[in-house]
This record gives C-alpha cells, structure tokens and sequence, in this order.
C-alpha cells in the first residue's frame, strides 16, 4: 500500500473519532476538539488528492495545498471565536455546556 | 521499506493521538494531547511533501490552537461537571461513526486513476507570476480571490470576538492578563526569543515567494512572538481601538483590494498583475498582509475586551 493511501485511511479514521467526540461529549470545549480533529481528518483527504496529482516536476498538487492553507487558517478563527463565546457563556451562566436539563442537573456529582 | 515503516508508526500514533483527545476524561490532558496530534500531522504533511502545510499546521494548528484551547482550558477549570452520555447511545453512537470512517477509508480505493491534477497549468503559468513556490502562485495569482476572502473572514472573526466585551468595556484591553512570574523560564523567553522569531518570521514571509513559507506562516510567527512579550508582561496589550492596531489589521486586506481594483484597469479583470510587475505587486501584498495577519491573529487569541479587576 502506498504512503498516500495510508494517510487517506488515517484521515478516514481521525474523521469518525472527531465525529464520535462531537455527538457524544456534552461538555463544549470537549466538542470543540473534537470538531477540531475531524477537520484534521478532512484536510488530510485534501492532502491524499493532492499528493496522487503528482506531475509536472512537482511533488504534489498545489491547488488543492493551497485550499488546505486556507482552511487551517479559517478553522483557526472559527476555533478562537467559538472560544470566546464559550468563556463568556462560563463567565454569565457557571456552565460549560450547551446540554438540556438533565445534564445540566449534573452538578451534584 | 524503511520510508514505510516510519509512515506506519506515524499513521498509529495519529490515530491512537485522535482517540485519547476524545476519550481522555481530563481537558487539559485531551488540549496537551492536541498539541502533540499537531506535530504529528505536520510530520505527515512533509511526508505528502506539502512543505506550504506543514508549516501553516505547524504554527496555527497546533501552536496558536493549542495556546487559546489551553487557556480555554484553564479558564473553564471550575465549570459545573457534565454527566457523559449514556453507554447505549455512545455505543451507538460509536458504529455509525465507525461506518462513517469505513465508508472513507472505500472511497480512498475508489478515486479516479490517473488522478486528476492542475499541476502542469500551476506550472505552465508560474513564469508569468514571477514566483519560483506554485503554492505561492496559487494563493495570490490564480486563486487570488479565495485568499482575499480569507483575510476579510479573519477581520470579521476578529469583530465577532470584540462584539462579545463585557458591557461598559468598550473600548477596552483583551482579557489576556500576565501571570507576573519575574524570573521565571516565561520571563528568560520572551527577553531572548523574540529577536529570532521575528528575523525568522520576515524571513518565511521574505522567502515565501520561491520556497515553501509565505505570509501566513511568517504571521504567525510575529503574531506568536507579540503574544510571548504580552504574556510575558513586558509589552502593554493594547486597547482596542489604538488607531495603529486598526490601521495595521486593516493594510493587509486594504492594499490587495486596491491592487485588486488597480488590476481591472491595467491589466483586464479583478486581482489580476499586468505579467511585467506581478512578482512586485504580490510581494507588496505579502509584506501588508505578514503584518495584518500578526495582528489579527494575536489579538483574536487575546480575546474580547474584559473588566480590569478580573484575574
């Protein structure tokens, strides 16, 4: 098996743990990770595709490279916001979570 | 045979990385556990030879990331605990996750062969751009639009941030506030680092043009220096509204725009170089944007505008 197929089947695999984490963790900041590895997952296809359209000299596509660039940069800024209101959800309500009731009776643990 | 067994051991570790930071149950452990998943993925971007993303997932994805989650982290230390989810919805949860990756990994064998590419026109075309790196090329000569957008995405990140200061705090100083460790190993880095991180950050920015680098990575660098010196308490965080922060946040995007205009007139569409000056005009353009992009990326990590007393 190749080394870029190898890496599809990692990215493959990272997308189906970050989506696990996201359904199943309550706690935000928990989601937000979680979010965070499945994007790395989806990147990583991007890379798959552009290593296979190797050609003209270079050692892979730079179309989609250059989507991949972006895209870390743009989850960055969605990450930083989604961080910032979650630290002012904690700073009005004591809570991290966007769970309903019943877990928000968790409390008491 | 050896190049495979280092892509094995790292495509292991990847995935064994991805599963600890969703199941570890502490959150600074899974945030550390990102930082290292991080590294690691960018080990693999060199192996899929994208030096470009590399480098970006280098110094955004786990760096910058991993510092807003950690202190994220620390931040939400004493949120109220939340009750995990039912075993029978997580095990189902688990295999149609499971069925998502598995549906993935078929289509990986399933991609067309030879596999489409743009290569040879990113190629073909880079003479006219001037530039020796087609990433480069790509970024702010074919897909000039896509980067532009970009940044304005950036911009309003930036003011969905600021949007969330505490009433009556407007304009104000993020809330990033120094610890104050005199003498401590925080204090000896940002005296002694900030000096070559800057060189280097010009440098990535310089070089971008012909080698892997370019205004993003060289961005952060700088933006990551600014913050060690603002941690560090040894640089005042400054207030929103210093008419050098915005003047700063907004040359970047500022001058493409206007390159971007200039463009229809001398050389036929939106964004696009006339071929004798384009090498000149995308380097002006990377230099604003190195500039704008350390400041929106520092100040979107220090958070919106918070109450002085607050530690």
């Amino acid at each position: 098996m190749s080394g870029e197929a190898l890496f599809g089947l990692v990215g493959a695999a990272v997308i189906g743990i970050g989506l696990f984490g996201l359904v199943t963790n309550a706690d935000a900041l928990r989601k937000l990770l979680a979010f965070n590895v499945l994007s790395s997952g989806v990147f990583l296809f991007f890379g798959v595709v552009a290593r296979r359209g190797a050609a003209a000299g270079l050692g892979g596509d730079p179309v989609p490279q250059a989507l991949v660039i972006t895209a870390i940069v743009v989850a960055f800024a969605a990450t930083a916001m989604a961080i910032a209101l979650l630290t002012r959800l904690f700073d009005r309500t004591g809570s991290a979570t966007l769970g309903d009731s019943s877990t928000d009776e968790g409390g008491d643990a | 045979m050896m190049s495979f067994t280092f892509d094995t051991a790292a495509a292991l570790l990847i995935v064994a990385m991805g599963g600890w930071i969703v199941i570890v149950p502490d959150v600074t452990r899974a945030v550390i556990g990102f930082i290292v998943y991080g590294l690691m993925l960018t080990i693999v971007w060199v192996r899929l030879s994208a030096v470009d993303v590399a480098l970006t997932e280098a110094a955004i994805g786990g760096g910058l990331t991993g510092m807003l989650l950690i202190n994220a982290a620390g931040r939400l230390r004493s949120a109220r605990p939340v009750l995990r989810t039912d075993a029978p919805v997580r095990f189902i949860a688990a295999l149609l996750c499971a069925a998502v990756s598995v549906s993935l990994a078929a289509v990986i064998f399933m991609l067309p062969s030879p596999a489409p590419s743009l290569a040879p026109l990113a190629v073909e075309n880079l003479q006219q751009t001037g530039l020796g790196n087609p990433v480069a090329a790509v970024l702010f000569a074919y897909r000039a639009l896509d980067t532009l957008l970009e940044k304005v995405v950036l911009l309003l990140a930036l003011l969905s941030v600021w949007s969330l200061a505490t009433v009556g705090f407007w304009p104000g100083l993020p809330g990033l506030r120094p610890p104050a460790l005199a003498g401590s190993t925080l204090d000896f880095l940002a005296r002694h680092l900030p000096p070559y991180g800057i060189i280097f950050g010009v440098y990535m920015c310089w070089n971008g043009a012909s080698e892997p680098g370019g205004a993003f990575q060289g961005g952060t660098v700088i933006a990551a220096m600014w913050l060690l010196v603002m941690i560090a308490g040894m640089r005042r965080v400054p207030s929103i509204d210093e008419a050098w922060l915005r003047r700063s946040l907004v040359a970047g995007p500022a001058i493409f725009v206007v390159i971007g205009f200039a463009g229809m007139m001398v050389a036929g569409s939106f964004l696009a170089y006339p071929p004798d000056h384009a090498k000149l005009l995308i380097v002006v353009i990377e230099v604003a944007l190195t500039l704008s992009i350390a400041a929106v990326l520092g100040l979107l990590a220090a958070g919106p505008p918070v109450p002085e007393s607050r530690p």
